[in-house]
């Protein structure tokens, strides 16, 4: 039995992947190209940084030390070039970017980072018809308005605030996500129920004084506050 | 154009089938062609109530599972020739309704008819469903007090959300009749008041119909009391309500609580 085990081949994967790089086509004289890409740089600096850039030549004819001064005039800018295309093979150097080919033209992209296209949710609910007796409305995304009356056996639950502009007459939550500061209105107040943020009071418990007047419930603490409005 | 116009209340024992068979004659009188349908399979009253008892053959049930043909099942009234009656069957339950079937009788009721009156079960059930689910119009009714108008609260919200009407979109055109409102327990605040009822139901009021020994009397002897006595107080609230059903403007009365002549004198003292 052979003990000295062979280690196991890894396996080289090829992969395709292809970028947007920008291409430079440079013009003679280059000199005068050149204050162009500083004229650029002075406006934006950094604009190339990290950005992958081709030297297209086919438009120039520029010798081998042309085509180094060239690169290092370009290094010298900090920026550095990714490969060269459209010259002939022989006029690069080993040590110069590699020859490319094939190239295909595109649209570059926004260059600005893209803003986050997040639409806020709507955080309100308005209702503009009576809420009435069975019904149940739950929008924990928020506050709740209700045009006209709750009725005897109707809920409504809320993770902001609620606001009822008419009776109160069946239970209101409001808070229900642990928002200790949401609040109740509502024009009259014959509530079965008041709850903000799990702390309640039913109608036996309502201060009879209150009773078919415009109120507010809030929380003080762990107690609940109900008083008249104006 | 033919309209649904379904009676309903949530709470049982209001007046929906006494209101059905007094708005239809009503209706009827007034020279519309009528038909009020009884959708209480399997507690049916409104035949009696209509005096058609011994002449059921076919029903609602039979037609809609296809049994028999809507004229067969159908029974003209003998003393208004443009009122008929289709039946609920008094031996089934209301699982036997089907939407798909209740749908194509309306559909055919509304090539014959002006009016189709729904009298529907109490309850929010299938039966209860289904009466509303094709109507055009509602008449809620409604008692004077608080369990009575908190039921018709809950049927108005069903009314603006599983009816055909509603899910296209539209309205079903509603209305609150006020039945069995005693004027002397009103008085003494014993009953809550016509302004109560329309502030917690917010919809409009069509009529406001007496309690009175005359529905009972009506009932009893298989007439409808549009029909039966038709000067009495609650008839007479039954047809101003339906005439306000046709469109007309008849001023609203709140029934008065009658005060006989000893009662007058001697009330004039505590003043």
């Amino acid at each position: 039995m052979n003990d000295t085990a062979e280690a196991p081949r890894q396996l080289v994967r090829l992969r395709g992947r292809s970028y947007v790089a920008f291409v430079f086509a440079p013009a003679v004289p280059i000199v005068g190209w050149l204050d162009e890409i500083d004229e650029t740089l002075k406006r934006s600096p950094g604009f190339f940084v990290g950005k992958p850039v081709v030297l297209d030549l086919s438009s120039v004819d520029l010798s081998r030390p042309a085509i180094l001064h060239l690169i290092v005039s370009l290094e010298k800018r900090n920026i550095r070039i990714l490969g060269i295309e459209g010259v002939d093979a022989g006029l690069l150097t080993s040590t110069m970017p590699p020859l490319l080919t094939g190239g295909r033209n595109c649209a570059i992209q926004s260059i600005e980072p893209e803003k986050a296209d997040v639409k806020q949710l709507p955080n309100s609910l308005l209702l503009d018809s009576p809420v009435r007796s069975g019904q149940s409305i739950f929008f924990p995304e928020g506050d709740v308005t209700v045009v006209g009356s709750v009725g005897s056996g109707a809920e409504i639950v809320a993770g902001g605030s609620i606001h009822v502009y008419g009776t109160l007459r069946g239970r209101a939550m409001a808070g229900v996500n642990g928002n200790s500061a949401a609040r109740i209105y509502c024009q009259k107040i014959e509530a079965e129920l008041l709850a903000i943020d799990g702390y309640y009071q039913t109608a036996e418990e309502l201060d009879v004084a209150l009773r078919n007047r415009p109120a507010q419930a809030w929380l003080e603490g762990e107690i609940m506050r109900i008083t008249p409005l104006n | 154009m033919a309209k649904v116009l379904v009676v309903t209340s949530g709470k049982g024992g209001v007046g929906k089938t006494t209101t059905t068979a007094a708005m239809g004659v009503a209706l009827a009188q007034s020279g519309q062609k009528v038909v009020v349908i009884d959708f209480d399979i399997g507690l049916r009253n409104l035949d009696l109530v209509m005096g058609a008892e011994r002449r059921v053959v076919f029903d609602l049930i039979n037609v809609v599972q296809g049994v028999a043909k809507l004229p067969q099942a159908l029974i003209r009234d003998k003393r208004l020739e443009n009122l008929s009656l289709l039946p609920a069957s008094q031996t089934r339950d209301k699982d036997a309704l089907t939407e798909e079937g209740v749908g194509r009788v309306m559909t055919e009721l509304r090539a014959n008819f002006d009016w189709i009156i729904c009298d529907s079960p109490a309850g929010i059930e299938r039966g209860a469903l289904l009466a509303m689910r094709f109507a055009d119009e509602a008449l809620i009714v409604t008692n004077p007090e608080v369990s009575s108008v908190r039921d018709s609260d809950r049927i108005i919200g069903m009314l603006d959300s599983k009816t055909v009407k509603a899910e296209n979109g539209e309205r079903v055109q509603k209305h609150v009749l006020i039945t069995r409102y005693d004027p002397s327990r009103a008085a003494k605040g014993e009953m809550l008041s016509i302004d109560d009822v329309l502030e917690i139901l917010a919809t409009p009021l069509l009529g406001i119909v007496p309690e009175s020994e005359d529905v009972l009397r009506a009932s009893n002897v298989g007439s409808p009391v549009t029909l039966n006595n038709p000067v009495s107080a609650p008839a007479r609230a039954y047809i101003d309500a339906t005439k306000r059903l046709l469109g007309e403007t008849i001023p609203m009365t709140v029934p008065a609580e009658r005060v006989g002549f000893m009662t007058r004198l001697l009330g004039r003292r505590a003043a």
